[in-house]
């Protein structure tokens, strides 16, 4: 324990908080999407560092598993759910329309 | 342990850093194909870092070795997953980001 733990959760707390702003604007299903797999992979980083500040080692355990799930969310939405209809012209969120 | 402390502690700024990258890039890059990039790479990198600098700290080897089976978990994850979505988002036909020429 080095004391660095909680202040680095809190900082990757307030990355996820100004990754919202992403989810929020978009442009395609997909970028709401990357949004949501960073909550995976930074969640599972914030866990690992909270089960070292005193949340105990089953906290490693929650992040195994949210790392799990985010990667089966992220297949199962680009297989099944993206579809056509939700498709947005363009790459480009600057672009003139 | 003081150097081992040094060590777990520059590895876990390092990964901070690299988690800030990554929310910089999916913030700024101009289209979806690019900000997979800043998932995909800076992201895990950073979660590595961080890992790596826990299982420095660690009581016993098991809850170490734990800590580490995350990380190859994440790549193959974030390998696949950004693959998927790209090819999904290439058939659906989005146009890659390009320079606009001045």
């Amino acid at each position: 324990m080095t004391g660095l733990e909680l202040p680095i959760a809190l900082f990757l707390l307030v990355n996820l908080a100004a990754a919202l702003w992403r989810a929020a604007r978009g442009p395609t299903p997909a970028d709401r999407m990357l949004a949501a797999l960073l909550f995976g992979s930074t969640g599972a980083g914030i866990l690992a560092l909270l089960a070292f500040a005193g949340g105990g080692p089953a906290l490693v355990d929650v992040a195994l598993t949210l790392a799990l799930l985010a990667a089966i969310t992220g297949i199962a939405f680009a297989q099944r759910s993206w579809q056509r209809h939700g498709a947005h012209e363009g790459g480009d969120d600057n672009a003139a329309p | 342990m003081p150097l081992l402390d040094l060590l777990s502690g520059s590895l876990l700024l390092c990964g901070a850093f690299f988690f800030f990258a990554g929310t910089i890039g999916l913030l700024r890059f101009p289209d979806v194909y690019t900000r997979l990039h800043a998932l995909a790479k800076a992201d895990n990198l950073g979660l590595g870092c961080i890992l790596a600098g826990l299982a420095l700290q660690a009581d016993s080897m098991a809850l170490a070795l734990k800590l580490l089976a995350i990380w190859p978990l994440a790549l193959i994850a974030s390998a696949a997953v950004g693959y998927t979505i790209a090819r999904r988002a290439d058939r659906l036909g989005i146009v890659p980001w390009e320079k606009p020429k001045p």
